[in-house]
């Protein structure tokens, strides 16, 4: 079962250029089928703990991919997220020509993302998340128009650099430990310790992957990246794609592999702070609804990163909390700028306006992740920031846990700005006459709005280990990774 | 030591990344750093005197091991040559793209995004 996470969507990939022109609807089909199926999948694999070995050979020769809670709650965030985006896509991307290259490149991502997800080895890892990120290149100039270009020429040539230090990083680690798979370079480090090329290669990947991942020092490509893409496609960028191939990756492997130091963890709350400060702050001045939703994603990529700095349980809850969180209400907010986007063909906030009575379902759904990403009760970006502030009270860095308050006040700032400028006030003379909004894409926008209602439920399970990220929590802090036993083919 | 060498190269990359202002030099750069990476995977792997790692039915897998070269460091580089085409074949794509809107291949009169 593991190995269709990869398989399905790769396959998929590469039959849909294939087949997908001749008759679009097929395209829509194919790919809207096969999320469904990676959905009923990623359901299906909690609570399971495997590794599977490729072409059955066995651990240090062949390659394994690896199965655990904290994947699996991944494995759920991106094929939900994908799901909803591609059911989005259905109507959205009709403006555009060639949608069957459009899915075969959004399936690849899904590929890619899955296998980072799932690679048991470093080497694997680096390949998958090659797959990812040239797929999401591609996908950012799928515009072609000047400014979709120069984004994605920018962010190909820092995504290739992080790619190049990554790859560093690996030979070094496969240097010093004479291994790949991420099990045994942890027995390993146990034998032989951290010596400077180990930090070095440390430091080399949580350069890397925070690139990917666009923490502070290392953002300049996001805020023009996510806006020029299509909408579906920023929603699953700032959703899932710079979580799976940054945080997540980041987090495995400090606390899987190479096992966290206070010193490492220093450095990601600092990290973090500092995306949560500039990305906050940089986003109250943007116009664009889109490089608004971008900056703003920087700063809540900034919580995630400081919950997983504080090393305790209940910051690692949080963290992971709002990862989900983020990923439902970030994609929500990306899918909103797109609907405006087609029906007003513009984004900019100071054109739009008086959407209120066009656009009920897009205001209504925008309100709701506005809400729930300035931290407004009972929705669920409250709860997961609550959990992260309250994980820094008790770890005693108040003056973190003061300014992770204050950061939620200014998103709330510019989150109302964008309803007050788009939907509030009167429309100016001269704005497009706005027809109703397309039905699949107000679905979408429904279905990801009652994920932000319904995720505090997951709380039930208890408030330091919520159902589902409990057992992902324990799996990250378990300490390293130890050899499983081997899953059925 | 020969390292210094393959790093020397990745730093020369990385300077003609930064310094460049035309497109085209800029993905040269960044090929020129991948394949410092590449000499350093290959130079990992490899040891003095060593045979080819070829193993054939006569010999003995603890003479294989003690004597021959590590493979899995060029079939690492292999898959990044093949990844490093694909990205190369992408980002080519791009400029003459970049160059068919506006004109030119010097990135800094590609301003239309603003910080």
């Amino acid at each position: 079962m593991i190995p269709l996470f990869i398989a399905l969507p790769l396959a998929a990939a590469f039959l849909l250029p294939l087949f997908g022109g001749r008759h679009p609807a097929f395209a829509d089909w194919l790919a809207n089928g096969i999320l469904l199926c990676l959905v009923i999948l990623a359901f299906g694999s909690i609570g399971q703990e495997a590794v599977y070995h490729m072409g059955a050979w066995s651990t240090p020769i062949g390659i394994d991919l690896r199965l655990d809670p904290l994947a699996s709650l991944l494995l759920i965030a991106v094929s939900v997220i994908g799901l909803i985006t591609a059911f989005y896509s259905v109507q959205y991307m009709r403006t555009y020509t060639a949608k069957h290259r459009y899915y075969g490149l959004f399936l690849l991502l899904v590929a890619g993302m899955n296998g980072v997800i799932l690679a048991g080895d470093l080497f694997n890892l680096y390949v998958l998340m090659e797959i990812a990120t040239v797929a999401s290149y591609a996908l950012v100039a799928f515009g072609c128009r000047h400014e979709e270009l120069e984004a994605s020429f920018r962010y190909a040539v820092l995504g290739t650099l992080s790619s190049i230090i990554i790859l560093i990083g690996v030979a070094l680690v496969y240097a010093m430990t004479g291994t790949l798979n991420m099990a045994h370079i942890a027995s390993r480090i146990a034998e032989i310790g951290m010596g400077p090329p180990l930090m070095f290669a440390l430091a080399l990947f949580v350069g890397g992957f925070g690139l990917k991942a666009a923490l502070v020092p290392f953002h300049a490509w996001l805020p023009d990246a996510y806006p020029s893409a299509p909408a579906p496609v920023s929603a699953i960028f700032a959703g899932v794609l710079s979580k799976v191939i940054g945080i997540y990756v980041i987090a495995r492997l400090l606390y899987n592999v190479f096992g966290v130091t206070e010193v490492e963890l220093e450095v990601l709350r600092w990290l973090g702070v500092i995306s949560m400060v500039v990305g906050g702050l940089l986003a109250t001045g943007q116009w664009d609804m889109k490089r608004l939703f971008a900056y703003s994603s920087i700063g809540q990529v900034g919580y995630i990163v400081l919950g997983l700095g504080l090393g305790t349980p209940l910051g690692v809850v949080g963290a992971l909390y709002h990862l989900l969180n983020h990923a439902v209400f970030k994609s929500l907010l990306f899918l909103n700028a797109g609907t405006v986007e087609y029906m007003t063909g513009t984004r900019d906030l100071k054109q739009l306006g008086g959407l209120n009575r066009a656009m009920p379902v897009t205001r209504a759904t925008t309100l709701v992740a506005s809400m729930s990403i300035a931290g407004i009760p009972p929705f669920n970006g409250f709860w997961s920031k609550l959990i992260i502030i309250v994980a820094c009270v008790q770890s005693g860095f108040l003056g973190f846990a003061a300014t992770a308050v204050i950061m939620s006040i200014v998103t709330l700032g510019y989150q109302l700005k964008v309803q007050r400028h788009a939907f509030a006030t009167a429309p100016l003379p001269g704005s497009a006459a706005v027809v109703t909004e397309p039905r699949l894409m107000c679905a979408a926008m429904i279905l990801l709005a009652l994920g932000c209602v319904v995720l505090p439920l997951l709380l039930l399970g208890g408030f330091a280990s919520p159902l589902l990220i409990g057992p992902a929590k324990e799996a990250l802090l378990g300490g390293v990774l130890t050899l499983l036993p081997e899953a059925g083919g | 030591m020969i390292y210094s060498l393959s790093l020397l190269l990745i730093l020369v990359g990385l300077y003609g990344v930064v310094v460049n202002r035309n497109v085209m030099k800029i993905v040269l750069s960044l090929l020129v750093m991948e394949h410092g990476v590449h000499l350093l995977l290959i130079l990992i792997g490899y040891r003095a005197e060593g045979r080819p790692p070829i193993m054939d039915a006569t010999t003995a897998a603890t003479e294989f091991a003690a004597n021959a070269v590590d493979p899995l460091p060029q079939a690492m580089v292999l898959t990044s040559i093949v990844i490093g085409l694909g990205v190369l074949a992408l980002l080519v794509a791009l400029c003459v793209r970049l160059y068919q809107r506006y004109g030119t291949f010097d990135v800094t009169r590609m301003r239309r995004l603003r910080g």
